[in-house]
């Protein structure tokens, strides 16, 4: 079968359509009701969805995601739960790429080449891994294996034209550009320097470049996604998850929430 | 040695202690590591960075360190002879200011406005405020607030110095959660900021440069100890926590086949309850905060909750550098538990009329077990990484029951 993410690419890409990519940390408020909240994201119409695996040291994250992340794990969640919520969500039907956005303990204590293998197995399409650079992924055989799920690697505003290109060169199913320097959550203002940057990676390759980090609302979303191929928008959900998690209208605040979010970028 | 690499060849060139170390970092950090690890280079190779660095050392900081024959504690355990390297000498209060110093005549090379660190014990938090207030530096220090209260007079020195002082209060509001906050601010603030981290911790190319910039304590007491006892010593005992006063003192002496090394970890209340942070009693492979590296984690890989009486060695992760010597079987670990470094602190205090940090008592708890079963003709020393002023409060607590009163 064709991953789902270069599928999903390929087909916008016919269409001249731009991704939304929703964000929100795998077994927040638990597993069950996070099941809930995928398939709300989902139905309102995100393109992909971006799993954050609980960890209890997060330093890419802002204070939303860390609280996020702490609720999940006060939940009881663990790496192998966030993989048998794949494989539910899959059963249940869902058919938008997954990706794993995780920091390189949980995946390296459950086994690296394990983790790839059962975490595709179950349905997730691609990883990224925060806090592995394709430096040390490529000095270290253990870490180098990604059977089955593509590695989305991450680039900043901060990488030298040099990282750019040896990035972009080895990149697979899409690039995550960071739109700013500092941790995960909103901001008030959309970096102004995206389409630049953007331009540069492309200068180096074919692949879709996704532009997250502190994108809040539709006006943002709409901007960023004339600049790229896709947008993240992450705190902005897990801020409905945290208030509403208890609400039994939760996945319904989600949709409503995210449909906005997703009609501004297919506008562009 | 034969057996061991040599010293000067570890870490490679992309920060490997063998299997452990690296850059496990966020690519927004990449590039200001990458800037970091080249200056340091080009500042090695300038005579005028160690010129001045040198000056500081002796004329601000106060080295070289005198290495002080313990006799009346030697008389009393009955064994072998102690020497303590008097780190605890140095301006500011331990050795912590070693490193401190030559990061911030770093962070002026590379043309930075604003330093930033991580504190567990205060000691660093006041050796960078330190530094800091020196070259004129705007200075913010992340530390938890557990550790703020337990070391309030510390954090008391801080804002003197002028620096702003962050409490973090996340997870269990010790070092561990600090160096998150200081990572964050870090990335946030990376073109105009220097993080000077305190430990030799963390992603490459700081376990390698505080290390560096601490070789001078075991240095300074190799000439010591042969100048005073015409030979090498037996065995070197240094407390760890990320490992920065212990690798310091151990590593000129790592081609010196004949000299035992020994770190003494936290090993709080003790290690069958977990209450510790003895990542060598119990601990596994793994990455945390930029480094590969032997931490205390759950079987899901999530960082576990540590405890020690001392701040300063209650951390979840050991340097990069301490796990590879010890693969090699050139340096060995143990721990002392929070009572026996109590005790040794006030074995010091009462017999050498010296006060020792909570964190260097744990040394010295292990040196109390040892020397007694050492012939009178064998050497240790001991590094005296720091002074106790900053722990009276919290020693009186555990030893009297209560705080010092102030008004007696």
């Amino acid at each position: 079968m064709e991953n789902r993410i270069d599928a999903l690419f390929d087909r916008l890409r016919e269409e001249g359509k731009k991704a939304f990519v929703a964000y929100v940390a795998a077994g927040d408020p638990d597993i069950s009701r996070c099941k809930e909240v995928v398939k709300a994201l989902a139905e309102a119409g995100a393109d992909l969805i971006e799993l954050g695996v609980p960890f209890s040291d997060p330093l890419a994250d802002g204070i939303v995601n860390q609280m996020a992340a702490q609720r999940a794990l006060d939940a009881g969640t663990t790496t192998p739960k966030v993989i048998e919520m794949i494989r539910e969500l899959r059963a249940d039907g869902l058919e938008a790429p997954i990706i794993l956005f995780t920091y390189l303990n949980p995946v390296y204590t459950y086994g690296f080449e394990a983790f790839h293998r059962d975490a595709s197995a179950a349905g997730a399409d691609g990883i990224l891994t925060l806090d592995l650079p394709p430096d040390e992924a490529a000095a270290h055989r253990e870490l180098a294996y990604h059977e089955g799920l593509r590695q989305i690697r991450l680039i900043a505003p901060t990488s030298p034209e040099k990282r750019i290109a040896s990035i972009s060169a080895a990149s697979e199913g899409f690039i995550y550009y960071v739109s700013r320097e500092g941790v995960t959550g909103e901001q008030d203002e959309v970096a102004t320097s995206i389409s630049d940057q953007v331009a540069q990676i492309r200068a180096h390759t074919d692949t879709p470049v996704v532009v997250g980090f502190g994108i809040k609302d539709p006006e943002q979303a709409r901007t960023v996604a004339t600049q790229a191929d896709g947008v993240v928008v992450g705190s902005a959900i897990v801020k409905i998850v945290a208030a509403e998690g208890a609400s039994p209208d939760l996945a319904e605040k989600v949709r409503d929430f995210v449909k906005p979010l997703v009609d501004a970028v297919k506008s562009v | 040695m034969s057996t061991i690499p040599s010293p000067s060849t570890v870490p490679d060139a992309t920060g490997h202690f063998g299997p452990y170390g690296g850059m496990f970092v966020p690519e927004t950090l990449m590039a200001a590591l990458n800037e970091l690890t080249e200056e340091y280079a080009k500042a090695q190779k300038d005579p005028s960075f160690q010129e001045e660095l040198d000056d500081l050392l002796r004329n601000y900081v106060g080295r070289p360190t005198p290495l002080y024959f313990a006799e009346r504690w030697t008389e009393k355990l009955g064994g072998a002879k102690i020497y303590l390297k008097r780190e605890d000498l140095l301006h500011t209060g331990a050795h912590k200011i070693n490193n401190a110093m030559g990061q911030i005549l770093l962070a002026k090379r590379m043309g930075k406005n604003r330093i930033i660190a991580e504190t567990g014990a205060g000691q660093h938090g006041v050796a960078t405020a330190t530094v800091a207030a020196r070259f004129g530096f705007k200075c913010v220090i992340y530390m938890g607030a557990v550790d703020m209260e337990r070391q309030a007079l510390n954090v008391a020195r801080m804002r003197f110095l002028g620096a702003d002082v962050v409490p973090v209060t996340a997870g269990q509001a010790t070092l561990k959660e600090a160096i998150n906050e200081a990572m964050r601010d870090w990335v946030t603030h990376v073109r105009e900021t220097h993080y000077i981290l305190g430990s030799a911790l963390g992603s490459h190319p700081y376990p390698m440069m505080v290390r560096d910039f601490h070789r001078v304590i075991g240095v300074e007491a190799r000439e010591q100890i042969q100048e005073k006892e015409g030979k090498l010593p037996d065995l070197l005992v240094a407390c760890v926590g990320g490992g920065s006063n212990a690798i310091g003192l151990f590593h000129p002496f790592l081609e010196d086949e004949g000299v035992r090394m020994v770190g003494v970890e936290a090993g709080g209340e003790c290690i069958e309850t977990g209450k510790h942070a003895a990542r060598f009693q119990g601990g596994k492979l793994g990455v945390l905060q930029g480094t590969k590296t032997y931490l205390l984690a759950d079987a899901d890989g999530q960082i576990q909750l540590t405890h020690s009486v001392s701040a300063g060695l209650d951390y979840a992760a050991i340097g990069p550098e301490h796990a590879f010597y010890k693969d090699q079987g050139r340096t060995e670990y143990t721990y002392a538990t929070d009572d026996e470094a109590l005790a040794a602190f006030q074995e010091l205090s009462k017999v050498e009329g010296i006060i020792p940090a909570l964190e260097t008592s744990h040394a010295l708890a292990h040196v109390a077990k040892v020397a007694p079963t050492m012939g009178n003709d064998r050497v240790i020393i001991v590094n005296c990484s720091g002074r106790g002023d900053k722990d009276v409060e919290q020693a009186a607590r555990h030893i009297f029951g209560e705080a010092p009163d102030s008004s007696a």
